[in-house]
């Protein structure tokens, strides 16, 4: 049978894509089809991938990342590239080299960031479903801000071949969707074990969403209420919580300590990462030619100043600098143990709960260039990097709004248990409607 | 001998491509030495965004088999890391490697010293990484018009063999190198005629002083004479009361001559962390299914015990896996008969005449040498004849003539042996005393080497089939005679 293809030529008034395919063909399968919007930074054969970088305008990959490869076996039509920070590096998607997404509830405010783009997409019904990296809450957080669905997997279980890297042993693509069965449903598209992803495990996910949460027990910890948490976007996430409990579920009160540290270890790890994975963007095969006629160490410096953003230079120099000999073992090796306690604080908690509760942004979504510094900027992940650090499912649904903005519950949960963190922001999401 | 004060140390630090079929990270070939550049390549070993390396086990098999043969220990965890720096040939500005978990710990090598007798050199370490591309300068590498990538080497399997500083020469350096390249080959590893196969720095220094390390030895020879050069001129600046300053040296084969490398190269910072697309290595497990084959010092005993020629033959013989798989084929019909001729012919005279022609011993059958160290064995032919023969043989070869059994030589030639004519050796003897009279009086004032002239010249008019006992005898007599 003649492949079908979808047209998908959109008015985006969002700046949500940075490439549309005007004919995107697809075959058969369950996702026959859908059009799904994808991160500008998983690969795509054929179709121009940026990072929304400068440095990676006009790369067109000669192959398609593992994960776009699934989606094309299940019959979804690829229907464009999404906008997004630089390389994944911000949480508002004003970090694009070719200019911010404005978020569909408030075109006066962010989407969230980095995968702004497509939570956009999908919050302004563009597409039914889309990909999305989740580095330090890159797909949770413009979840959030945009009042759609976005899960983060367990960290090896979706293959992160393709994925242009940010923060290898962070980040995981994951499905973004209005409701939970669609973000379920992609889940299952795109999971499991790849033989090009040595940290993937082979752990499919083929699981229909069950909202049966009777005796489940939900950790509330301490710190996702405490300083620096909105009160407004605390007490919409307190009375989602009550209404689990109206489900069958009993809330216990916990604390993770580690948080503490946190945000730290994760902005040590992820820099110093970024700095080695974004070191072959050097001009000889990416990005404008340098002035050959001056020593290579020059031209690259030249290309590497004027193509990358403020903030990817930003990062660039603190890994960097993180892992220059002699502060290798007071920052990088530091922060690896701190990640080590955020882990064993889960592993404890998990002993007695089942999930983890908890707001997923400190805040609704930001206006426009109103976050200026990088430091307040790097204190919104504060709720969505513990769970990077420890590479457990994570999931951000809607429940509710704060000065008219959505506000995203945000459930953790084990090893592996993506499962169950879809389960009860299924059972929310059905107790809501 | 030197006194200790002068005495050298040397340390190596020696790169070996793995003789896999596809490379470390990758399924690209890496048989591409015959074909264009950037022909075997991927989006992993370009480097390309999002591609993602996944270990080849083979190549960690090799490693290992190496690091049994070494007696080395494996470590219960190892890791691959990122040495991260800048430079054209390296396509994602890291090479993965093994930085403080390498494969293997430990371990030694034997060598014969220079003293004569075994000695252990020991190891520091061996790990595991992938080598870069290469780049090809279009003229001088710093002023030439541009330089060109090719990535088909980048992603071959290597092991790095870190040596601990128990060399006392250049030359036990170079014998370090025959052995580990012997052993590496005996486990089929490595192949050491792929050019650029391997790759040596080497740690230098004289008792007291600081160390220089030479980089960029590409060849074995050049180890050697790297380090001979560097000898000197470390002697030299302390003989004149100045010091030898602690820097990296590169080495130029072409001069060979080293060179002190700029300052900016030694100021690399790598910024080692650990390969987080890669997991950590528990492989230990893996040692009890490594079989490991006769390696060299065992075959050279069992060829002493075995065929009963000399230790130094053996040792020769054994030092390439090739050559040892040679002579066990030529005298494997009659090894009492043939192996102590066989070793002598082998290790003395067709070495030297293969070296001498730039021949591989690839292009010699083992049945055409079974068949020359017969007819010398069968006294057929003098040894004089057998190394013209030997000639004819390897000249056929070399210029691709069709090649004739030695047999054929020798009767095309009229090479045999005149044993029992000894008219012609008598004629010889007359001629050779009456054109030489010089040489009678010498002989008759007692100089020794006269004797010696007069065999050469009766052997060069017989051409040398006279059968040399017949030669000595009759020469004598005709000597004593004149005397009278």
């Amino acid at each position: 049978m003649a492949p079908r293809s979808i047209s998908f030529e959109p008015s985006d008034t969002y700046n949500a894509f940075l490439t549309t395919c005007s004919r995107a063909e697809y075959g058969d399968g369950p996702l026959a089809g859908t059009a799904v919007a994808v991160k500008d930074n998983i690969s795509t054969k054929g179709i121009e991938t940026t990072c929304a970088s400068k440095i990676l305008k006009g790369y067109i990959p000669p192959y398609d990342a593992y994960v776009i490869g699934l989606l094309k076996n299940a019959g979804a039509a690829i229907a464009g590239k999404t906008n997004m920070d630089e390389f994944g590096m911000g949480t508002t998607t004003e970090n694009s080299a070719f200019g911010p997404t404005l978020n569909p509830c408030n075109p006066g405010r962010v989407p969230g960031g980095s995968s702004g783009g497509s939570a956009a997409a999908v919050a302004a019904g563009m597409v039914r479903m889309a990909l999305g990296s989740d580095t330090g809450g890159s797909i949770r957080c413009p979840a959030a801000f945009c009042g759609i669905v976005g899960l983060k997997p367990s960290y090896g279980r979706v293959s992160r071949y393709g994925l242009i890297a940010y923060s290898n042993s962070l980040e995981q693509i994951g499905p973004l969707g209005k409701t939970v069965s669609d973000v379920s449903t992609l889940m299952g598209v795109i999971a499991g074990h790849d033989r090009h992803d040595s940290t993937t495990y082979d752990k499919p996910y083929n699981h229909s969403p069950n909202p049966d949460i009777k005796s489940l027990k939900v950790g509330i910890p301490q710190e996702y209420f405490g300083k620096g948490v909105d009160p407004g976007v605390a007490g919409v996430v307190k009375k989602a919580i009550e209404r689990l409990e109206e489900l069958g579920a009993t809330t216990v009160p916990c604390s993770i300590p580690s948080m503490e540290y946190a945000l730290a270890a994760y902005y040590v790890t992820c820099t110093s990462e970024a700095s080695s994975n974004l070191a072959r963007f050097d001009g000889v095969r990416y990005g404008p030619a340098p002035d050959w006629k001056k020593s290579w160490h020059d031209a690259y410096r030249d290309v590497r100043g004027e193509s990358f953003g403020a903030e990817v230079r930003r990062r660039i120099m603190l890994g960097t600098f993180a892992l220059s000999s002699g502060y290798y073992g007071k920052y990088y090796a530091k922060a690896q143990v701190a990640r080590e306690n955020v882990r064993a604080d889960f592993n404890r908690i998990f002993r007695d709960v089942d999930v983890i509760a908890g707001p997923t942004m400190p805040t609704i979504a930001f206006k426009l260039k109103e976050k200026t510094d990088p430091l307040s900027m790097y204190l919104a992940d504060i709720l969505t990097v513990p769970a990077n650090l420890a590479g457990i499912p994570s999931i951000s649904v809607p429940c509710g709004k704060s000065e008219g903005m959505p506000v995203g519950l945000q459930v953790m949960g084990r090893m592996f248990e993506d499962e169950r963190v879809v389960d009860v922001a299924f059972a929310f999401e059905q107790a809501v409607n | 001998m030197a006194g200790a004060e002068n005495q050298v140390i040397v340390g190596l630090e020696v790169h070996c491509q793995l003789d896999t079929k596809s490379k470390l990270f990758c399924g690209c070939s890496t048989d591409y030495r015959s074909d264009g550049p950037n022909t075997h390549v991927c989006p992993i070993c370009l480097g390309l965004p999002g591609a993602m390396p996944a270990l080849n086990k083979r190549a960690i098999e090799f490693a290992m088999k190496v690091a049994k043969a070494l007696n080395c220990e494996i470590i219960t965890e190892a890791e691959f890391s990122r040495k991260n720096y800048f430079y054209p040939d390296l396509d994602k500005a890291y090479q993965i490697t093994q930085y403080d978990k390498p494969l293997a710990l430990g371990g030694y090598l034997e060598i014969e010293s220079d003293e004569g007798g075994e000695k252990k050199v020991r190891l520091t370490r061996i790990h595991v990484e992938e080598d870069p591309g290469r780049l090809v300068h279009m003229g001088n590498a710093e002023r030439g018009k541009y330089s060109l990538v090719d990535y088909n080497r980048a992603g071959i399997p290597l092991i790095e063999i870190v040596s601990e500083p128990d060399m006392r020469s250049p030359k036990e350096a170079r014998k370090f190198l025959n052995k580990l390249r012997a052993t590496l080959e005996y486990l089929s590893v490595f192949d050491s005629e792929k050019e650029g196969s391997l790759r040596v720095d080497a740690n230098i220094s004289i008792k007291g002083s600081e160390r220089v390390e030479v980089k960029n030895i590409t060849s074995y020879k050049g180890v050697e004479k790297a380090l001979m050069f560097e000898v000197t001129r470390q002697k030299n600046l302390l003989r004149r009361g100045q010091k030898v300053d602690r820097e990296t040296r590169h080495y130029l084969e072409a001069r060979g001559v080293t060179q002190s490398a700029r300052s900016k190269e030694q100021e690399h910072d790598y910024r080692y962390f650990p390969e987080p697309d890669l997991r950590p290595l528990r492989v230990k497990s893996w040692l009890d299914g490594i079989v490991l084959p006769e390696l060299p010092d065992a075959r050279r005993e069992r060829f002493v015990a075995l065929y009963g020629i000399s230790l130094n033959h053996a040792r020769t013989l054994t030092g390439e896996l090739k050559l040892a798989n040679f002579f066990e084929k030529v005298v494997k019909g009659d090894p009492e008969g043939l192996s102590t001729l066989a070793a002598t012919w082998i290790a003395d005279t067709l070495i030297g005449e293969l070296n001498y022609r730039d021949m591989s011993l690839d292009t010699v059958e083992p049945a055409a040498m079974t068949g020359l160290v017969q007819l010398v064995h069968a006294g057929t032919i003098t040894d004089k004849s057998g190394v013209d023969v030997l000639r004819v043989m390897l000249d056929q070869r070399l210029k691709n003539e069709p090649a004739e059994t030695p047999a054929a030589i020798v009767k095309r030639l009229n090479l045999a042996r005149t044993t029992g004519d000894t008219g012609a050796i008598a004629t010889a003897i007359e001629e050779a005393i009456t054109e030489n009279p010089r040489a009678l009086d010498d002989y008759r004032a007692g100089k020794g080497g006269a004797l010696n002239f007069l065999v050469g010249q009766v052997m060069k008019k017989t051409r040398g089939k006279a059968d040399p006992a017949d030669l000595n005898r009759m020469l004598s007599e005709a000597l004593k005679k004149k005397e009278a």
